[in-house]
């Protein structure tokens, strides 16, 4: 139990150990731990930054969709309007169309009538005349009368 | 052997005997226990040994398991430093790194069954052999009086020569001349405490817990149920060793960090 000389060599060989400690093994382990936290920090640093980015983002994206929105809206509204105006055209179109073909339908009837008319009226004429030509029992010269009967005709 | 010994006296005194060599005339300068040294260097390079490779083969990467480990010891001990010395740690944390690892592995030696080392040693003809190096007054010394000299270094470099000796007698009743003498009285009393205190205190628990082993093993000679009883309660000790075991090697180390700050306050 008497202390002796063990305790030199024992106090060499202890700071023999703490020189080492301090020299070869305390600096890479405590620089390998404290680059890692270095490299933690940095990388949730950048997380954040990603967050933000991505929150950026998507507020770019609710801007740009608006706008997409609106813009496909408003093309929308014009196709509507010149699919309206092109409808109003034709049927603008077709109307005057129709117009037109009843105008001349119109027209034709209203010269077939004519001609009915005419046709009725040559009848007449000649019914007159047969029935005058009956009545006076002689001829009477279409050629010398032409005059009276053309008269005759105006008045029907 | 446990049985070849003759009588129980002889038994313990055995196993509390150093292998001595001496050199020269012997007495103090020229005996060296032999044991514990060997065991001192042997565990010392174990110890520090795992952590020097993985020092080796750090990465700042995703570590290892055993890197893990080692940055988690490292860490502890870094954050119990820095509690007590909020400066510059690069000396005073490895420092601790040091006492830590090294009185950790010199008292889990206590763990190893005495009479199994004993008997090992007693058949390649090796007389005495103490495996737990703490038990060694002289190892607990070596280490707590490195520590004084560092305390001692210390004070000069943070005060001066000039400021260490000023306080020496002006700490910590007062710089009238009539106080030097009690001041110094108490400086003294105080410095030689701190040494003493931490290789006394570290050397009587494993001493203890060495002799506790003995007596058991004692005990277990006596055959029968004393024997089993012998293995139960040589369990149930080394069960709670291994608290004092971790509490001694962390004792040791906080107190010796605390010393070396303290050396580094101005009063």
């Amino acid at each position: 139990m008497s202390l002796n000389a063990t305790l030199f060599a024992m106090a060499v060989w202890f700071a023999l150990l703490i020189w080492f400690a301090a020299a070869k093994i305390w600096p890479p382990l405590m620089n390998a731990i404290d680059e890692r936290n270095k490299k933690i920090a940095d990388g949730l640093a950048e997380a954040e930054k990603g967050k933000a980015a991505l929150a950026e983002g998507e507020k770019q994206k609710a801007v740009m969709l608006k706008e997409a929105r609106d813009a496909a809206g408003e093309i929308k509204l014009a196709n509507e309007k010149q699919a309206q105006a092109q409808i109003d055209e034709a049927k603008a179109q077709a109307k005057i169309e129709a117009d037109r073909l009843i105008a001349a339908a119109h027209a034709q009837i209203a010269q077939e009538q004519q001609k009915a008319r005419e046709q009725l009226r040559e009848q007449v004429a000649a019914l007159a005349v047969a029935g005058a030509e009956k009545i006076l029992k002689r001829e009477i010269d279409a050629k010398a009368h032409a005059d009276m009967l053309a008269q005759l005709k105006a008045q029907l | 052997m446990a049985s070849s010994y003759e009588s129980p006296s002889e038994y313990i005194s055995h196993h509390l005997t150093n292998l001595k060599i001496t050199t020269g005339e012997g007495g103090f300068w020229g005996t060296f226990n032999l044991d514990s040294l060997i065991m001192s260097v042997i565990l010392g390079v174990i110890g520090l040994g795992a952590f020097w490779l993985a020092a080796q083969r750090v990465t700042s990467g995703v570590p290892g398991r055993f890197q893990g480990f080692v940055e988690i010891v490292l860490e502890f001990i870094d954050n119990t430093v820095k509690d007590v010395f909020p400066g510059d740690r690069s000396f005073l944390a490895p420092l601790a790194l040091t006492i830590f690892v090294l009185v950790f592995m010199m008292n889990l030696m206590d763990l190893i069954p005495i009479d199994f080392v004993a008997t090992f040693m007693h058949a390649i003809g090796v007389s005495h052999w103490k495996s737990v190096p703490s038990t060694d007054l002289n190892v607990t010394f070596a280490m707590s009086f490195t520590v004084f000299m560092l305390i001692i270094f210390f004070s000069f470099k943070a005060k001066g020569a000039g400021g260490f000796i000023h306080e020496l007698f002006t700490a910590p009743f007062g710089s009238n001349p009539l106080l030097w003498i009690p001041n110094l009285a108490i400086n003294i009393i105080e410095l030689i405490a701190k040494p003493v205190s931490l290789g006394m205190r570290l050397f009587g628990n494993m001493y203890a817990g060495e002799l506790v082993f003995m007596l058991l093993g004692l005990l277990g000679m006596l055959g029968g149920v004393y024997t089993a009883g012998s293995i139960v309660l040589s369990w149930g000790w080394a069960v709670f060793h291994i608290l004092i075991i971790i509490l001694q090697a962390f004792i040791f180390m906080v107190l010796s960090s605390v010393y070396i700050a303290m050396a580094h306050e101005h009063h």
